[in-house]
């Protein structure tokens, strides 16, 4: 059943993706864009964890998470230092993603060449 | 190469040459299939990490790095970019498409040597999104500390 609903919500999510791209003149760039930023917003809203319980993978695996871990940083560490919480929170959980990211577009770069 | 750090309209000169003649429902229903399927990947990860007895929030970022991993070292070999011409959105809205975004300029821009190459054209897609996503992180925060 996890493993549907994954399909399921992630495939939907992923297809309203193409429609973005094949309906508008935007960059996967700019969707990459809109998905991590729907993701904090909806974060803020209090209406992520809810989508989490539901999908799993489906959400926690699309670019739409980054947002959330982004926001959820922020919101904890507000909660715990106050105004300083501001700018020690939002990479608190998302510097996972990045540090991996950039770690291995590092070791890529130097282990192989691009192919055309 | 890497679809990812074009400016529009170089985007849409290399998609009318890559693109097949698709119909719009049928490019959507590939980027459903196979966005899905990278989603149970995850979600296998995940499952295999809970049933092992690692708490769900550590399972979490774990599952993220091992998707990271799979999407980059795909993107090295070549591999990822092959399925992204078929699946579109379906690579891209996973993190292993923000992998991608980050491993393939570096890789095309590894003849512009380490420091301006590599290290600098790593970030043209991670940028804007990491200055967006952590922009809008902020104002959630103080909407939170001022109003709540």
């Amino acid at each position: 059943m996890n493993y549907l609903l994954a399909f399921l919500v992630g495939g939907f999510i992923c297809g309203l993706g193409q429609l973005f791209l094949d309906l508008t003149n935007y960059t996967p760039a700019h969707l990459l864009v809109i998905l991590v930023v729907s993701g904090a917003v909806l974060t803020g809203l209090g209406l992520y964890q809810p989508i989490i319980d539901f999908a799993g993978g489906g959400v926690t695996v699309l670019v739409i998470n980054f947002g959330h871990v982004l926001a959820k940083g922020v919101l904890a560490e507000v909660e715990r230092l106050g105004f300083l919480g501001l700018f020690a929170g939002i990479l608190e959980i998302g510097s996972i993603g990045i540090s991996a990211s950039i770690v291995l577009g590092f070791l890529m770069s130097v282990i192989f060449r691009p192919k055309e | 190469m890497s679809q990812l750090d074009k400016t529009p309209s170089e985007y849409k000169r290399l998609i009318k040459q890559v693109s097949s003649d698709d119909s719009l429902s049928k490019k959507v229903t590939k980027a459903y299939i196979i966005g899905g399927l990278i989603c149970v990947v995850g979600e296998v990860i995940f499952q295999l990490l809970v049933a092992r007895g690692i708490p769900v929030e550590e399972a979490n970022p774990l599952m993220a790095i091992s998707m990271i991993t799979i999407g980059g070292l795909l993107t090295g070999l070549g591999v990822y970019d092959r399925i992204s011409q078929y699946a579109g959105a379906g690579t891209i809205v996973p993190i292993t498409g923000f992998a991608n975004a980050v491993v393939a300029p570096a890789m095309e821009h590894k003849q512009d040597g380490y420091i301006l190459g590599v290290g600098a054209k790593m970030y043209g897609v991670a940028g804007p999104v990491l200055t967006y996503g952590m922009l809008t992180a902020f104002l959630i925060g103080v909407i939170k500390l001022v109003f709540i």
